[in-house]
Formats: C-alpha cells, structure tokens, sequence
C-alpha cells in the first residue's frame, strides 16, 4: 500500500512538472495575442511604417526576415546535405572524421553574437559586401549548417543498411544508390532539421546586428546588397530606441505575434509537407 | 564434376581483422542446378556467398585471398567492376527489402540504374519479371502502389522479379525464406525449382527439409570450412563424414 501511495505522489508530481511548462507556454502566446491583436490589422500587414515608426504596419520588416531566412536556408541546405553525405556515407571512419563531427556538434553551441561577429569581419569587411541581406543571409545560414548536418546526418543513417545492400547487389554505384534510394528515403527526416533551423534562425538577432539589419529603411530592399529590416532586430529597436515608447511598444508586441506565427507557419508547411512524404510509402 | 561448370571457389579464405571466417574453401557450381549451402550459425554460409557477388566488399577490415570464377574468369581481380558483376551475379537477401517505392519502380529500378532509357522495354521488362517471379497476377492491378503494403512473401517474390529485371545468370538467395510462413516458403521454393531452367542458383538455408526438397547439390559448412560437397540425395542419404551425418540428423545444430 505505501509504495503505491508513494507511486501516486511521484506520477502526480510528474503531472504538475507538465503542467507548469504547458501553462508557461500558454501565458506567452495568449500574453503576445492579447497585446499583439490590438495593433495586427490588414494595414499593419501590408504597409510601410510611418511617422518615425509610431504608425502605419511592418511589410517590409516581415519581408527582410523572409528573405534573410529563405536566404540563409537556400545557402545551407546543400552545403550542409553535402557535408552530411560525405561524413555518413563517403569518410572512412577514422579519428580525423571524429574530430570534424566534434567540432561540427560543438559549432551548434557557439553563442549567437560570436557568429554576428564572424560575419562582421568576414562577409562585411573582407569580402566587401557591407552590411546586407547577404551577408546576414550567409551568417544566418553558419548558425543553421551544424543544425541541418546533425540532423540529415541522423536522417541518412536511419535508413536501413538492407536498401543500400539491394540496390548494389542489382550493380547500382554507391552515388546512384545515395542520389535514387537513401536520399529519398532520408528526406522526412532532412526536412525535420530544415524546419528546426528556420525556426531558429527566422528568431536570430545577434548573427543580423552587424551584419544586414538596420531600424530603419525608407521603402523596399532592392537588392541582396541592401540593408533590410527584419523583425526580431525591430523589435529590438522599437524598445530600445526612439521617442515614443507607447506606440512603439504596441508595434512591438504586433511584431512579436507576426514572428511567432510565421515561424508556425513555415514549420506547419514542412511538417505537412513530410507527412505527406511519409505516408505516401509508410503510410 | 561432369555438368558444365558457372562458377568455382578456389582456395578461398577469408578473413574479419584477424578472425577467419572461411577455410580454404573449394567449391563448383554447375549451371543451371541449384547448390544448397546448409550449416549451423555462424559456420560462414552467408559470408561465402556474399563473395560471389563481392558484396564483402562493402565491409571493413575484410580480406580474402583465392580464385572465384565466373564462366571460367576471375571475379575477385581488381581490374573488374564490381557493378558488372553484380548485374550477371543477382542477391536475394534474408530480409524482404523492397525500396519504399512503387511496385513497378522497385523492378525498373535495376534497369534504370544500368542506363536503360527505352521506356517502352523497361515496362515489357518489368511485366516479364514479374511474371516470372510469380507475383503478376496479384499485382497487375495496383502497380503504382507502395511496395511496402505488400505482405512479406510478396515483398520476397518482388525482390526476386527486381533481380530478374537485370537478366543475371546467377541468382544467390540468402535464407530468403528465414522470415516467411510456410505457405509464402512454398511459393518461393516452387519459385526457385522454375527458375533453375535459366539460372544458377546458390541459397543458403538454415532448413535442411528445404535444401532436400529443392537443390541438386548441398554443400556442408561448419566453423568456416566446408566439410561435405555432393549431390544433394547423397549429403542426406549417405554423408561421408561423421560431423555431417551428426548435423543432418539432428545431434547438433
């Protein structure tokens, strides 16, 4: 009887643990809903900012963070694809594979400021681009490769050995076995970790401090080598700086909201997208 | 042996790192029989003939010295390709492994991969195999399908027409029937009684009523080396050696 009673205590308190962090996650949306709703109107999806940033809506900040993110994914994704191929299917395992995994494993804790200042010096300074939608772009895209080659690395050795055994016993080369069987079958798992990094990255700050964004842009950007709003900068900005902290803190909480549903969104996407992948042959 | 003679073991060892799987092996293998390898796990059974169609070499720190031929030429040399000979030296493994793909590209798979663009061949190609494996007719309705709702004896059967696709001349079969239900163990064995009329076929069994049933030729392996090769009513009947009269009657396996 008392082990069952001290079992009980043990679940519940469990439970509670569960509970706490759901809550926690709830405040937080319903905290920015509430705040955010008030200024999230159709023209404060399709306008410029007005009147020093106290009126009008957030286009072209909300465009700066998409282009930054498609920008950093579609720089990425191959270089990271490659760098996993290579190490699970290419490298003969040896010391010299350990250490590149390593250091790739320990490039996804290095603070997010240190890669602002790795694009500073070299994307910026060195190879002149200044400060741009590509120079943040391709900071963006640093901080995301570890996180897209771990995953696609767990991806690819996921599929089973028994597929790549069939497909060169009927005199496939391995590259026709990796590009016709492993890669296809590795993909759900490849578009989990593009998703992982679009959420994290789309949320960057410090990579984009020094290296593409700026609080304020009269119009559009108009090219990869401009400068470009982007929101969690803005958001930054709009508290920190500027004359009227009221309309400001509103436009905020509005940006805040805009950030966290387009991160739900891209992800919803690729996770159906995955679905759809999955259930098509496991289904 | 008076038959004429598709491939031929000689003096083979082969090693894991400092383990020897296989002793001097020295084994024939007539055209169009059906050579049975039996033996307890771990005897080197599957490892043999993983060398026939140099699949070893997808292992690390594995060596192997001695001759395997091929219609009299030697396949272990390193001037051939192993995707040559992987096309006329066909694998059905343990496991049915079909590609998570459909039906039909599960068998043009094989051709595809090979350089073949001529559509309308490759779907006569693929009708054909599967034919010839069996399995057309329950399959002609839904060949877009996935390969993976198929029950595991179809899955064999459809690993066996993607085989056939690539018209080899040899076809191994490692214990394709460990993970199947008698009656798909049926339909296999009829399978591979039909399919002797075009093919060599070499299958390692752990099931020594399947080696009785279907092959012509048994070869007895234990601990890495071959004890007994005969024909196969001989093997049953009357083995030569102790050891292989022990395991074929059950005093050890």
């Amino acid at each position: 009887m008392k082990k069952d009673i001290v079992q009980k205590i043990g679940f519940s308190f469990l439970f509670l643990c569960i509970l706490a962090t759901v809550l926690f996650l709830f405040v937080i949306i319903y905290f920015l809903g509430v705040n955010g709703a008030k200024v999230l109107t159709w023209g404060f999806l399709t306008q410029a900012p007005k009147n020093g940033m106290t009126a009008g809506g957030v286009a072209p900040v909300i465009l700066g963070t998409v282009y930054l993110t498609l920008g950093a994914v579609l720089f990425a994704l191959p270089l990271g694809l490659a760098c996993a191929i290579y190490l699970c299917e290419y490298s003969p395992k040896g010391y010299i594979v350990n250490i590149i995994r390593i250091s790739i494993n320990n490039l996804a804790g290095v603070p997010s400021v240190v890669f602002g200042l790795f694009g500073l010096a070299i994307f910026v300074k060195l190879f002149g681009f200044g400060v741009c939608i590509l120079s943040g772009s391709l900071t963006l895209g640093i901080l995301a490769l570890p996180l897209i080659i771990s995953s696609a690395q767990e991806a690819l050795t996921a599929v089973p050995h028994s597929l790549r055994e069939a497909s060169l016993a009927l005199g496939a080369t391995k590259w026709q076995t990796i590009k016709r069987v492993v890669l296809p079958a590795a993909l759900p798992g490849i578009l989990t970790g593009v998703i992982l990094s679009i959420g994290r990255i789309a949320g960057e700050t410090a990579p984009i401090l020094f290296t593409a964004a700026t609080f304020y842009l009269k119009g559009y950007p108009k090219s990869v080598f401009s400068e470009v709003m982007a929101l969690p900068y803005h958001i930054y900005a709009l508290m920190t700086e500027g004359a009227h902290p009221a309309e400001q803190t509103a436009i905020a909480y509005g940006c805040s909201l805009i950030l966290l549903i387009l991160v739900l969104l891209i992800s919803g996407v690729a996770i159906a997208m995955r679905q759809k992948q999955r259930s098509q042959f496991y289904g | 042996m008076d038959k004429q003679l598709k491939m031929r073991a000689e003096n083979v060892n082969f090693f894991y790192g400092k383990h020897q799987a296989l002793k001097d092996i020295n084994l024939d293998i007539p055209a169009n029989h059906v050579v049975a390898i039996i033996g307890p796990s771990g005897c080197g059974k599957s490892t043999f003939i993983r060398l026939l169609n140099r699949m070893h070499e997808l292992l690390a720190h594995a060596s192997l010295t001695g001759r395997i031929y091929l219609d009299g030429k030697d396949i272990i040399s390193s001037s051939i390709d192993s995707v040559d000979i992987r096309k006329r030296v066909g694998m059905v493994f343990q496991k049915p492994n079909p590609f998570p793909k459909s039906i039909f590209e599960n068998v043009s798979y094989g051709l595809e991969v090979n350089g073949v663009k001529d559509r309308q061949f490759i779907e006569e190609k693929v009708v054909e195999s599967l034919k010839k494996a069996a399995l057309w007719d329950e399959v002609k309705e839904r060949m877009h399908e996935s390969a993976l709702k198929l029950s595991g004896g179809q899955q064999q059967r459809l690993c066996i027409a993607r085989c056939l696709a690539v018209s080899p001349e040899v076809l191994l079969f490692d214990e394709p029937c460990a993970s199947l239900d008698p009656i798909s163990t049926r339909k296999i064995e009829e399978l591979i009684l039909e399919l002797k009329k075009d093919y060599t076929i070499v299958i390692v069994t752990h099931n020594m009523q399947q080696a009785a049933r279907i092959s012509d030729y048994t070869g007895f392996f234990l601990l890495g080396e071959l004890i007994e090769f005969d024909k196969t009513e001989m093997i049953f009947k009357a083995p030569k050696d102790k050891r292989t009269e022990d395991y074929i009657t059950g005093r050890f396996g």
